[in-house]
């Protein structure tokens, strides 16, 4: 049987912990609803998007180009990877590795934003071209810089593919790691979003022009696919980290109680044989 | 007939609403829309926004952004949009300054994109600042 004081350390040392898994959940839980709510804001905006994205593409016909339309022959694959710089957040990064080894090339260079995966990355000996560091909350300007290096490497034809693999927030206890091809743009199409006009969009007027209209369009789309994957991915992290904080928390209260429970048992344990010991000396006295 | 107009930024969804009409800052020129309007998808201008809601005109100050028009809905979809009471005429001016600088001081021939942008956000702080000296009371 353990003694006294093992135990007593031991309660000691998972109480400790409890304290800052639960600390770690509190703030978890405070920066999620601020991700979560920016994230779902985002997604108003960039569904808008889309539907007018959508609807101009129902218009345009094959003489309407641009760069970043352009679909090439080839397979040279540039992956943006978004994970978490920091662990402790279940199961999410390797869902996400899982996910890119799954569906990416082999082949394909990369682009990182956070540790996690980065880290994965070199140990496999991949490419990786620029890490980024993003703030909490994510910047505008962040996806911005990113955006525009993704967009660089893509037109001057150093890769034929431009890829974002990310983690999608569903609900708190739900997340999706997904990949989504970012260029050349795949202009959405009308099932996937509630298009605005219906049927005989064809007719639709432009001001000034649809190439215009299409050249300012474009760099903001791929600009925002990549903020939206950020917030979305930041808003993941954090539901991820809470609900493995909050595990945490409880299994060790539950091992705190286990533990007491012993504890007392070992202590009463320990009176009994005391009080035994006393009442045969008193015994032995008479 | 009717005519829907959503107003939606990056933040939020500003106003989603029916309304009577809606005059938008396009990129030629000051527009506007009635319902049964043809379809149309144009670029927006930072400048000045303003549609009648239930018997009151309400005007906004946007950035540039697009819009897009169907004979029943109106989306505006724009990197700012703000009453007269939210603009801190002190903060947009410091803005404004801020992006000045910061243009003086970056090679212009190097970072086209920068520069872009950065005349992007003096045109649109402009377009704030011009907007709450009008309406001030």
């Amino acid at each position: 049987m353990a003694n006294l004081r093992d135990i007593r350390r031991r309660i000691k040392s998972v109480k400790n912990t409890a304290q800052i898994t639960r600390a770690m959940q509190l703030v978890a839980a405070a920066k999620m609803k601020k991700a979560q709510d920016q994230a779902m804001a985002g997604r108003d905006y960039s569904s808008q998007l889309n539907a007018v994205l959508s609807d101009i593409s129902a218009n345009f016909s094959d003489e309407v180009s641009h760069p970043l339309l352009q679909t090439r022959e080839g397979n040279r694959e540039l992956v943006l990877v978004i994970s978490t710089d920091k662990g402790l957040c279940g199961p999410l990064n390797t869902n996400l590795a899982k996910k890119l080894r799954a569906d990416t090339s082999d082949t394909a260079d990369y682009v990182t934003v956070g540790r996690k995966l980065r880290i994965m990355l070199e140990k496999l000996g991949k490419k990786i071209l620029a890490d980024y560091s993003v703030k909490d909350p994510v910047p505008f300007a962040d996806a911005r810089a990113i955006a525009a290096l993704l967009t660089k490497q893509f037109t001057e034809g150093n890769y034929d593919k431009v890829s974002i693999v990310y983690t999608r927030f569903v609900n708190t206890l739900t997340q999706v790691p997904e990949v989504k091809q970012l260029l050349p743009v795949l202009p959405p199409t009308q099932s996937d979003e509630t298009g605005l006009i219906d049927g005989d969009s064809a007719d639709s007027l432009f001001e000034p022009s649809v190439d215009e209209v299409l050249a300012s369009i474009l760099p903001l789309y791929v600009n925002f696919q990549v903020y939206q994957a950020l917030l979305e991915s930041r808003a993941t992290e954090h539901s991820a980290r809470m609900v493995a904080m909050k595990a945490a928390t409880d299994n060790a209260k539950k091992f705190i109680k286990e533990l007491t429970l012993e504890y007392n048992k070992v202590r009463q344990g320990a009176i009994t044989a005391e009080l035994l010991e006393i009442t045969t000396a008193m015994k032995a006295m008479e | 007939m009717s005519l829907h107009l959503e107003i939606v930024t990056p933040e939020k969804k500003i106003f989603s609403d029916t309304v009577e009409n809606v005059y938008l800052p396009g990129a030629d020129g000051e527009m506007g829309i009635l319902p049964s309007h043809a379809g149309l998808v144009t670029a927006l201008q930072p400048g000045e926004l303003r549609y009648l809601h239930q018997g009151k005109i309400v005007t906004l100050a946007i950035g540039s952004g697009f819009a897009e028009i169907s004979q029943t809905k109106a989306v505006v979809l724009t990197d700012m949009a703000l009453g007269e009471a939210e603009i801190d005429e002190n903060a947009t001016e410091e803005a404004i300054k801020r992006a000045e600088e910061k243009l003086q001081t970056i090679d212009h021939s190097m970072d086209a994109e920068e520069v872009a942008y950065l005349q992007g956000v003096i045109a649109k702080q402009s377009a704030a600042l011009r907007f709450k000296r009008k309406y001030q009371h």
